[in-house]
């Protein structure tokens, strides 16, 4: 009965006969592992475009989606980061094996008469896959894919004549916005896999139309049938490279299980945010590399005309073949290319490895995409988009408004709030020494010629330039109003040192002279319940618990403010007390406190007439209500911190 | 091109030049067939191209106290609305100036795009200088080439300012064609 219908199916249709023709070809002397290449391509493809169009069934194109939709196939659905890294690794895999295919036809001789076409379909994929590679970049709409695909649509736009109206079509507009990604989608699940498609086709065909290799001389093989000689080195092949793949996704995993399972989703894209580790793919490092050694205006040889040459070079080996040493010619040809492109990716790997704007580039974007992924499930993502999430987190933003606003004066445990220690650069005076210049920025004069190896240590000379570690004119603002930080503000030994008052003009003030005076050993007893009454005021979130079990040491330091330790003298407390002269104590570092002080430090309840240097930030509009509140909130600590889970 | 079998009577010009215009119909009819969709979705894709920006006007940046007095560049984000499209975003980071106090004048803003290929460039203190994170291109402070060597085709490109009610720095915020020597805005 099944012999009759298959025999009817292939009357009609001829299915059968070419099934046959197909698995059972003849391949003289046998089969080969070196075959397997092609059908690995196909094996890639084909693996790519399954997962990819299950990853197309769950994302969604658009600047407030994007990004949106891969966090959640990443983190929300089942199986959702093994599909996705999957696909990641895959589209590497295709490139390599491309390469490798290419390279053993060229070793081989596989690309002489009649098989130059077939050589040609594979050379051609190359530039389609390299296509497909750089549109999937910017899909997931992170940092990284937003900023490292920036350069290749540059790099559209110095094409001779027609590079402006090529941009803005892959654009779709003067920007990169919802039509980019739309326009890359559609290139990258549609277009470019239907030619890649049609091109593996036809390579697949001509090689069954011509075989896959001369015959071996005198190797006296047998001939085999393609199934199930070759076919079963085919099969094991593929399935080699699949566990490789899975291999590489699962790994990372088995050797830290509590990190985020698949490959990297960076912090959604923010265009002015800037990314300064984006960096092509790895196999695209050695172009990336390649064109910083073209000078400015030459760009188009490095990205265009040479790689173009080296493309049409390798088109025409069938030809150069001809000729005697024809063959020697484009192995070696091939050889030192790749050759050069292995040595130019390793200059770029060995670069940014050295190279700390990079490094903590991508520390940041590591730190971020894992706050998001906090901030997401704590809150979920609102309609406008995952950006907003970071947007208004006092732990993401707190930092970098207080290197641009604050760190010119003040520190946070000793650098800009972001990890980096202020530089300045001082020309040298007469009568300056590194020893006065570093007693003055509160450093010690090896760490200043530790900044300055060119100078060799060597005594300065008037008009010298030196970077200097900027002098702090403010306190370090680290747990600002903490039992910590209040415990230092009142040990005489550090009050007018440069974590608090020691850069300020109240460095020989009252204050001083008071804790000075009076914050004797006999009176720690006393001293730490003030403080406990104090850091009371501030109602800082990570020291609720401390405050509640310590309510009767507040109460008897609230007295001893107003008794005792006389602090009601210059400041006011409790109530106001209109000659004050000092910073109003009432609610000392709580947020409402700390709002208005920043809005406006001249205000009489805080230094009045006698503020040093501080801006009204918000008087004189340098920073609005929103940007003071994340400030505020970040120095007292207070932002979402995620449920500690089990473990560490 | 086996030749149809010449019905009977018809030896001469008029059926030749019937088969002509035979042949010729069938590959208009074909093309206008095939074509039609083809060019209507051309032609929609292509609609970025007849989109021009709309004209940039000047945004509000910052406000003079904010430039530290030592003339040291800051960066700053251009918050304008955004049309993207079908989204209109109020009042969104567009993009980022790098402001600079000079002794005299005007604050200087540069664009922060490097003119290469656009990444963004960092202000590097022990540089006096703008650096480029991706290819290393090197810029002085006042935006200018530090060395011919530099992958950028021209300097940093600077943004006209205006300082209005005595302290708001307004910057006109505008993006140039990459790559190119000449200074060009995109259109």
């Amino acid at each position: 009965m099944m012999k009759r219908v298959l025999a009817w199916v292939d009357e009609r249709t001829g299915l059968g006969r070419f099934a046959e023709a197909f698995l059972f070809q003849n391949l003289p002397g046998g089969s080969r592992w070196r075959y397997v290449w092609g059908t690995l391509v196909l094996y890639v493809f084909f693996l790519q475009a399954v997962t990819g169009f299950f990853l197309w069934t769950a994302y969604s194109p658009s600047t407030q989606t994007a990004w949106e939709s891969i966090h959640f196939i990443q983190n929300e659905m089942t199986g959702g980061w093994l599909l996705r890294g999957l696909h990641h690794f895959g589209a590497q895999a295709f490139v390599v094996l491309l390469v490798l295919h290419l390279l053993q036809m060229v070793i081989h001789g596989v690309y002489r008469a009649p098989r130059e076409v077939n050589f040609w379909l594979v050379l051609a994929l190359l530039p389609l896959a390299i296509a497909m590679s750089a549109t999937g970049w910017l899909l997931p709409y992170d940092q990284h894919g937003f900023w490292a695909s920036r350069v290749p649509i540059g790099i559209m736009g110095v094409t001779p004549v027609i590079g402006p109206w090529l941009q803005k079509i892959a654009m779709g507009g003067s920007t990169v916005g919802h039509h980019t990604l739309t326009h890359f989608l559609a290139l990258h699940a549609g277009l470019l896999p239907l030619i890649v498609a049609l091109v593996l086709g036809a390579h697949y065909y001509l090689n069954r139309k011509h075989g896959f290799a001369d015959a071996p001389k005198d190797c006296g093989c047998p001939d085999e049938k393609y199934f199930p000689a070759q076919f079963l080195k085919d099969a094991a092949a593929c399935l080699a490279v699949l566990i490789v793949l899975l291999g590489l996704v699962l790994v990372p995993l088995w050797q830290n299980p509590s990190a985020a399972p698949g490959v990297h989703l960076g912090a959604p894209a923010d265009p002015s945010e800037q990314y300064s580790a984006a960096r092509p793919e790895w196999f695209m490092l050695f172009l990336f590399q390649f064109l910083k050694y073209f000078p400015g205006g030459t760009e188009v040889w490095g990205a265009m005309v040479i790689p173009g040459l080296v493309m049409t070079v390798i088109a025409l080996m069938p030809f150069v073949a001809k000729w005697k040493h024809g063959h020697r010619f484009n192995v070696l040809f091939i050889g030192a290319l790749a050759l050069g492109a292995l040595t130019l990716t390793r200059i770029a790997l060995v670069q940014d490895s050295k190279d700390e704007t990079y490094l903590a580039a991508k520390e940041l974007d590591r730190r971020s995409s894992e706050r998001m992924r906090q901030l997401v499930s704590e809150r979920g993502i609102p309609p406008s988009g995952g950006a907003a999430l970071l947007r208004d987190d006092p732990f993401t933003q707190g930092p970098k408004l207080f290197a641009k606003n604050c760190a010119s004066c003040h520190r946070f445990d000793g650098h800009d709030g972001t990890g980096r220690k202020p530089l300045n650069t001082y020309t040298v005076r007469a009568g300056d020494t590194w020893e006065s210049i570093a007693e003055y920025r509160f450093t010690k004069p090896e760490q200043l010629h530790d900044l300055n190896k060119s100078l060799n240590g060597r005594a300065l000379m008037p008009g010298d330039q030196v970077t200097v570690y900027a002098r702090p004119w403010a306190p370090d603002l680290k747990g600002f109003a903490s039992r910590e930080w209040l415990a230092g503000l009142f040990d005489p030994a550090r009050v007018d040192g440069p974590h608090y008052l020691g850069g300020t003009k109240f460095k020989d003030g009252k204050m001083v002279k008071w804790v000075k005076k009076n914050c004797t050993p006999e009176k720690a007893g006393d001293l730490k319940k003030v403080i406990a009454a104090l850091t009371a005021e501030a109602k800082l979130k990570s020291r609720a618990g401390l405050d509640k079990a310590d309510a009767e040491v507040i109460k008897q330091g609230r007295a001893l403010i107003t008794g005792d330790f006389a602090c009601t003298d210059c400041h006011s407390f409790g109530k106001k007390d209109p000659d004050a002269t000092a910073p109003d104590l009432t609610g000392y570092g709580s947020r409402a406190w700390l709002l208005r002080f920043i809005s406006n430090p001249n205000h009489a309840d805080f230094y009045g007439k006698r503020n040093d240097r501080m801006p009204a930030f918000a008087d004189k509009k340098i920073l609005d209500a929103k940007q003071i509140g994340l400030l505020t909130d970040w120095l007292r600590g207070d932002w979402y911190v995620p449920p500690k889970t089990g473990g560490k | 091109m086996q030749k149809e079998p010449a019905t009977p009577g018809a030896a001469s010009s008029p059926p030749a030049r019937r088969e002509f215009l035979k042949q010729g119909c069938a590959a208009c009819l074909a093309a206008a067939a095939v074509g039609t969709p083809a060019v209507l979705g051309t032609r929609v894709f292509l609609d970025p191209l007849t989109r021009l920006k709309s004209v940039e006007t000047f945004v509000k940046v910052t406000t003079l106290d904010t430039l530290p007095e030592d003339g040291t560049p800051v960066q700053f984000p251009v918050l304008a609305d955004r049309r993207d499209a079908w989204t209109k975003f109020p009042q969104v980071p567009i993009g980022a100036v790098f402001l600079q106090r000079l002794s005299k004048g005007k604050p200087l803003a540069l664009s922060v795009v490097c003119p290469h290929a656009g990444c963004f460039v960092d202000y590097v203190e022990e540089q006096q200088g703008f650096l480029c994170p991706c290819h290393n291109s090197l810029f002085l402070k006042d935006g200018g080439l530090k060395d011919e060597q530099s992958p950028s085709p021209r300097p940093l490109d600077t943004l006209e300012v205006q300082v209005r009610n005595k302290n708001e720095v307004w910057v006109r915020f505008q993006d140039f064609q990459l790559g190119v020597t000449e200074k060009k805005p995109v259109a």
